[in-house]
Parts: structure tokens; sequence; C-alpha cells
């Protein structure tokens, strides 16, 4: 036994020296150990969709002296309650990634040392909800709406829904898909939404009222945009058949931006009474290993050079005032005046409430 | 017998005990009282009810139509068997996200079944039953083909000879024979079932909801750690209640067989029967394997502009994704490869060192009992042992929670029961009298096991290898929940791409997917071809 297992600990070793001769160095410049704590790098831990051009994390990185290490670690959701776990031993410096309707539970578990980011002047008001503390600065916002397909309606000549009320009329019956507000962040926005639109307790008739109407709920985005929404590209060839769907307001852009050959119009539309405003924030991690690094990383998120690199990255709207949209924005998108909107401590105190009455009623 | 064991304290035990621990202890006191509490949830009792009854309907399914299929692996020839080897084995590493979407563009809406015959099954039981046939047809043909092919037919033939008719000799020779494997096989499959995750989630709409997919709920979503912690339990018990039942089935059953090579025992089929049974056996690999993977190669090709290799050419640079990725997804398939091979090979040292350990006839109890502890990896969530990961590998020495090294150590644990569960049928069939005469003659124990086991075991060696390295390049949950540098590998590429509107996303996840498929099926490929001299390499 005892030679087996020494042959073996010397394979084992072997092994792993192979696969990291075998290039997996390449890839990872903070080398397992330390935990890249160095004052060279700084950490950004955040969800899967966080992202931004080579060439503006270089010019970071040309600006201060830090290199950027990304960390991704799943959706929304499951990114933030890692963060929860480990507080007080973060991965990273900086978390990106917490919105409104998971706020206070970063603020109650105390994951952030305040900060005011430099620059912050410029940052729409509205949209700072720790204007007081600023334990977290807002980054970007994004606007979840009922998406339409165009050609369906003008086939019809049917004009498309703009407001929760309208999407109760008989006209509209069997043709809206959303997805599970337990489990997608979509569709708890579009819950959110109904909650902001109809009260705390009327959004419970009015669920009722919309399943009588034939809504359709399935379990992500994914499969709400992709397969059952006629106006994507996906569903085109899925022959999905129907044609609203919960999305965001970024939607149709993007449709415009990944068809080949480009169309002069968007083939989808945003119903526009039907949104409910995200934003999303960051914040300096508590037990940061390179506190500095994390407040140049803040800085620079809300700078202009970053808030202009976002919309095309990660298809959200910037927070700062002087940054531009790109053209692809302002020509295919929809500008949102009146977003329903509900307070952070609201969601937080409601929220698995609001779910669990949402879930009785309309999934089960 | 103790690295596989340190492994598995370090690695497993240990975070998932911590995460447990979490949910159920408050100020170091053990609320146990928490486990009534949630049990009595109707929700809960409802969940608890689909998922044991689907798994057992999925695992009855998966037996019916795979073991002819297993069969006919072993025993007939016919042009392209290699290939299509590896074929079936390709669904099983294919991400769910994939699965789904294929299983929806055949069962759904505007599906084919929709066309033909106005049928759609999507939202509703029957196609996450399907779907998990599709997934679970090459473990059965697999592990049981793999042995069954190692079956000397002459000892059937003898007992025709002895007078017995064809049934009751299969039945009295070569059942009994197979049975250790056909059980292993049955268990594997209710494991994954029992424990299915992406397939619920995409194909069973919100209605159905397994116990997997209520832990990640609990875990990643709502950070509920007490009712994540009372239903990792539940599936403990369950899982180990399995493989109990597993144990003493193979126990009872255990014999030395005559293995002989696998080239030997397979002949081009003869007669009506025969014939029909390949006819049958190649038209179900069509419609339930091949039709869904088709699916995908058919939408990876379908651009706008009718037929063409758009989509692929988009995957070679990062621009045509506004930056989706900070590479271009095509490297996630460099990234994939290498997570794979490391993974593999730690496996295979586990997993070989852990099934020697338990073949020797001295294995007391409490090594038997760690086989079954070897198993529990599949049965636990990779939201359990990814968020185990960071609450307990958080110091140095062991401070890997920024380390690429642990995506591949979780595919790692996904990988020894797989490992432990093909070799050691074979090992354990191997006469202990070949090692007992090297020992006479002067052999070390590792020379004995390299002249006299490893011959032998070579070729389950293989298969061992090969569904390691496919199930860790399919891995998706603990891929996904392990915060990992940005180097996606192809599933998570292929999830983002779906995550994202516009045709050319869609397009390149179809592509990307079927990429992935063609990767696997190469990688299965040439180790269906190896044939190595006789060294004691692997």
């Amino acid at each position: 036994m005892n030679t087996t297992t020494k042959y073996a600990a010397t394979a084992l070793a072997a092994a792993l020296g192979v696969s990291v001769l075998a290039g997996c160095g390449g890839a990872d410049d903070g080398a397992a150990g330390a935990g890249a704590g160095g004052s060279k790098t700084v950490t950004l831990v955040s969800h899967d969709s966080f992202n931004a051009s080579d060439a503006v994390l270089k010019a970071f990185t040309k600006e201060t002296g830090y290199k950027i290490k990304v960390l991704k670690s799943g959706d929304a959701g499951a990114a933030l309650n890692q963060e929860i776990l480990t507080k007080g031993s973060p991965r990273g410096d900086v978390f990106f990634g917490a919105d409104n309707t998971l706020l206070s539970r970063a603020l109650d578990n105390g994951l952030f040392t305040p900060y005011k980011a430099k620059g912050l002047e410029r940052v729409a008001a509205d949209t700072q909800l720790d204007a007081d503390k600023h334990r977290v600065t807002p980054i970007d916002t994004g606007d979840i709406c009922v998406n339409y397909d165009k050609k369906y309606f003008a086939d019809r000549k049917l004009d498309p829904p703009q407001s929760f009320d309208d999407l109760l009329k008989p006209a509209y019956k069997n043709l809206l898909v959303t997805e599970n507000a337990a489990t997608s962040s979509p569709g708890l926005g579009f819950l959110l939404g109904t909650v902001a639109a109809h009260g705390e307790t009327g959004y419970q008739d009015y669920w009722k009222k919309l399943k009588t109407n034939g809504v359709k709920v399935v379990d992500g985005w994914e499969q709400a945009y992709n397969e059952e929404f006629s106006g994507s590209a996906g569903g085109k060839k899925a022959k999905a058949d129907r044609p609203l769907v919960v999305s965001y307001a970024s939607s149709p852009p993007v449709e415009v931006l990944y068809a080949d050959p480009q169309p002069t119009e968007a083939p989808t539309g945003v119903a526009t009474g039907t949104c409910f405003r995200q934003i999303e924030f960051a914040g300096l991690l508590n037990g940061a290993k390179n506190e500095a690094g994390g407040k140049a990383l803040l800085d620079f998120l809300i700078s202009k050079r970053f808030q202009e690199d976002m919309p095309l990255n990660m298809f959200v709207n910037p927070v700062a005032k002087d940054a531009k949209l790109p053209e692809l924005f302002t020509k295919f998108g929809a500008t949102v005046d009146k977003p329903a909107t509900v307070a952070p401590d609201k969601i937080a105190k409601n929220r698995e409430q609001w779910v669990q009455s949402w879930s009785s009623l309309v999934v089960k | 017998m103790a690295l596989p064991v340190a492994f598995f304290a370090v690695f497993f035990a240990y975070p998932v005990a911590a995460i447990v621990g979490r949910g159920l202890r408050t100020d170091g006191v053990w609320q146990f009282g928490r486990i009534g509490a949630v049990l009595s949830r109707p929700d809960i009792l409802d969940v608890l009810w689909f998922t044991t009854w689907q798994a057992l309907a999925s695992t009855a399914l998966t037996l019916l139509i795979a073991l002819p299929g297993a069969y006919v692996f072993a025993r007939l020839d016919f042009p392209g068997k290699q290939l299509l080897r590896a074929v079936v084995t390709v669904p099983f590493v294919l991400p769910t996200v994939v699965v789904g979407t294929a299983f929806l563009a055949l069962l759904g809406r505007g599906g084919l079944l929709d066309e033909l015959w106005g049928v759609r099954l999507d939202t509703t039981v029957w196609a996450i039953l399907l779907a998990h046939v599709f997934f679970n047809y090459a473990v059965v043909v697999r592990t049981v083909g793999g042995l069954w092919s190692q079956l000397d037919p002459r000892q059937e033939e003898a007992a025709r000879v002895l007078g017995a008719g064809r049934l009751a000799a299969w039945r009295r020779v070569t059942l009994p024979a197979l049975a250790p494997a056909v059980a292993a096989a049955a268990l594997m499959v209710f494991l994954f079932t029992f424990t299915s995750f992406g397939v619920v989630q995409i194909l069973g709409g919100p209605a159905y909801s397994t116990l997997e997919v209520e832990i990640y709920r609990q875990t990643a979503q709502l950070l509920d750690l007490p009712t994540a912690a009372v239903l990792t339990l539940v599936q403990f018990a369950a899982v180990g209640g399995i493989l109990a039942v597993h144990a003493w089935t193979v126990r009872r059953r255990e014999t030395a067989l005559k293995l002989v090579d696998p080239a030997q025992t397979s002949r081009p089929p003869r007669g009506v029967g025969q014939r029909t049974l390949l006819g049958g056996v190649l038209l179900s690999i069509l419609l339930l394997v091949l039709l869904p993977l088709g699916v995908l190669v058919e939408r990876s090709l379908d651009t706008s502009g009718g037929y063409g290799f758009a989509f692929y050419r988009a995957l070679q640079s990062a621009d045509a994704n506004g930056s989706t990725f900070l590479v271009p997804p095509l490297d996630a398939i460099g990234n994939s490869l290498r997570y794979a091979l490391v993974a593999t090979l730690i496996a295979l040292v586990i997993g070989g060192l852990a099934a020697a350990a338990l073949t020797r006839r001295r294995a007391g109890r409490l090594v038997r009992g760690f086989d079954a502890l070897l198993m529990l990896p599949l049965g636990v969530s990779a939201v359990t042992v990814g968020f185990g990961f960071l609450i307990t590998l958080d110091r140095p020495p062991l401070d890997l929670r920024t380390s690429w090294i642990l995506v591949p150590l979780a595919q790692a644990l996904v990988g020894v029961p797989f490992v432990v569960r093909t070799m050691l049928p074979v090992l354990r069939a191997v006469d202990d009298r070949l090692r007992e005469a090297a020992a006479v003659l002067g052999a070390s124990p590792l020379r004995a096991w390299r002249e006299v086991d490893l011959p032998l075991v070579r070729r389950a060696v293989l298969v061992a290898a090969g569904f390691a390295f496919a199930v860790s390049l399919g891995e998706f949950g603990a891929t996904v929940f392990i915060a990992r540098p940005d180097n996606p590998t192809l599933p998570v590429a292929v999830a983002r791409l779906l995550g994202r509107s516009g045709e050319l996303n869609y397009g390149q996840a179809m592509a990307l997917s079927t990429i992935l498929m063609l990767v696997c099926a190469v990688s299965l490929l040439v180790l269906e071809r190896i044939r190595t001299d006789r060294s004691g390499e692997f």
C-alpha cells in the first residue's frame, strides 16, 4: 500500500505540474495562494454579465498603475449571496452588481466600507439611493419592460399595448410570456412593476386577471425571449407564437446590432408604460486587501470613459450625466420617462412574501 | 488509500459539512427542530414526491431503451460502431442549457412533433423523461456494454450444449455476470435524474421542481441556509439509502468472471432476430440521440442569408460580440480542454487508487463504507459544494477561492465516482490467484498490479477516463458558481451567448454547442482508439 500511495502521490504531483506547464499558467496572473492581494492588482468581484472593453481596462491600468482582475460567479443574486457568505474575508476589493431589488440585503449585512467616489456630483441624483452614507455607488440603470413584435401587430392592424392595464384587454389574450419571478430578475422586476402600479394589495388582483387573459410563465429570460417570443431572432426560428415578452428596454437595439445584415428599423418595440427601473451599484468591500486600488476602481467606474463604454458591453444606461449614449441606443432604443419604482427597504421587507403569493397565484 | 481519503475530506466532506452546519447551528447550538419544520411544509413535500417518482420513471425508461443498445454495442459488429459509440456519449456532456434548447425545438411549439402530429410535450413530464434518457443512454451502454463485451460467449455456448435453452442459458450465465454492472448503471442513472437540475428547470417550466432545483433556489437566490441544509440532508439520506441497497446487491452477486478481449466477442449480426434488434437500436438512437443533436447543428447553420458558416466565423473575434467576452469565444475551447484534462488526471489518480484499495480482499467494513462515500458527490448539489468551498477554503495554505484549480477540483469530485464505478466491477472480477501467483514469483504489489491488473483493466481505465473527461467538459453547475478569473469554459460561454438577444448571439450559441459536441465526440473517439503497448502508462 505504501509504495502504491507514494507512486500515486508522485503521479498526482506530476499531473498537476504538467497541467500548469500545459498553459493554465497563461490565463491567471494571480496564481493560487495569496488571494492576489498584491498592491498592484485590484480585484473586482461581479456577476456573469459584467463586461468592459479591453482598451478601457488597459486605460485604467495606465492611469493608476493597477491591473484589474475580474472574478465572476453566477447570476446577480448568487454572486451577491456569495459575498454575504464570505463577508469579512472577501475574495476581492470591489463588488459590482447589487441592484435596487437586492440592495437592502447587501447593506444590512454590512458588506461595504463607505467611500464617496470622485465625480459623484455628475451622477443622476435619483439613482443615489445611499446618498447620506455612500456605502454604494450607482453605476448603471436598465429598464425591464414588455417588448412587442412589431410585425405581428402591423399584420393584424392592432395597436401594441402600452401600459400594465392594456395587458388585461381581450385583444391581447394569450399573447404575453413572462419569467418566473422567483428565479429570474426580469420576472421579479415585472412583478415589482405591477406592485408599483397597482399597490401592495391590488397587484394580486391584477395577476389573477392577467392569468385569466392567458399569460404564460417560463423559468428564465433565455427561454422566454429566444424560444417563446416571436419578435426575437431565436423565436422566429423556433416559430414562436407569443408577440409580447418581458425583457429590457435595451433589447431592440441589441436585436439590430446582432442582425446580419442590420435592419434600418428594430424588429421589436417597447411598451414604455410597463417599465420597472433597475439600478446597479458597486461598493468597496469590507476587509478589502487593496483599499486604495478599490477606491481608484470606483472612481473609474463612474468616469466618462467607462460610462460611455458600458452601454454596448452590458446593454445598460449610464448614470453619469455627461456620458453620451451610443447612436444605436438613441436611434433604436426607447426612452422611458416614468419607470415604476419601489423603495429598496420596502422590497427587502416584502419581496419573499410577494414572490410567494405570486407563485401560488400564477404558477401552481 | 490515504490520498483519496484526504482528497475527499478536504474538498468534499469539510466544505459540505461547513455549509450544512452554518444552516443548522445558531450560536454553536444545533437546531435539529428545523428539520421537522421544513419537512412539514407542503411545498417541500411536493418537491420530494416529484423528485422521487420522476427519477424512478426516468431510470426505468432509460434501462428499457438502452439495454438492447448495450447488447448491440457489445456483441454485434457493424460499420461505424466506434463512431456511434462516441456519438451516443456526447449528450452526456452537453450543458443542460443546450439540451433544453434542443428538446424545446423538437417537442415544443413548431417543433418536429408539432409539425408532424400536432403533439406538444414541452412543460410536460414527458419532455423531462425523454431528456433524461437522452442524457443517460451512454451511461448504460458504456457501463453494461463495457463488461458485456468482455464476457466470454463460450460460457453461454457451453450451457447451450448442456441442454439449456437460449433464454435459460442467458438467464443463468450472462445475466448474473452482468447484474453488478446493470445495477451500477441503474444506480448512476437514478442518481443523475434524482439530482437533475437544468433539464427540469428548462423543460419542466416553473411548475416542476426537483430537490436539486429547490436547494439551488434556497441557497443561491434566497440565502435561506437552514432550509437548504435540511434539504441537503434529505438528499444525503436518500442517496445513502440507494447506495446501501446497491452495495448489498453487488456483494451478493460478485463472482470472478472470465474476461476476454472484446475484439473476440463481437460478430456481424446473423439471422433475422439480430438484424431486427440492430435495426431497432439504431432507430432508437436516431430518434432519441441524433435528432436533438441534429437540431442544434441545423440551427447553427441557419443564418438569415440561407445556410452557411457565418456564425462560426463570428466566433473567432471578440469584436463581433460587442466584446461579450474579453477573449474570442473560440478560446473557451482551449480553457475547457485544459480544465477537463486536469480534472481527468485528478479523477483517475484518486479514483484509481480508491478502486484498487476497494478490491483488496482484506478490505474491511470501513473501506467498503468509503466506497459508498465516494459516490456521495453525485448526490450533492453543485451549489452546496461551491458555497462550501467559499467558506472553508479561505485561509492559507488553502486559500483557493480565486484560483483556477478550484474548477477542475470540483469537476474531479464528480468524475471520481465514475472512475470508481467503471473500474470496480472489472477489477473485482480479476481472479485473485493471478495476483497471488505474481506475488509468489517475487513481484512487488505495484509490479503485480502493473503486470496483472493493468492489462486487464486498461479498457476500463480508458472508459473511465472518457467519462471523467466528458463530465468535466460539460459540467456547468460548479463551473458557474465557483468564481473564476474570466476564462469561460464552453458551457459557460454558451450560456452567456444565450443570455443575450439578437440573431448573431443565438446563432453563435448554437455554433459553440455544435463545436462542443464535436470536441467531445473527437476526444471520446481518440480515447476509444488508444492502443497502448503493455506499459504501465495511462
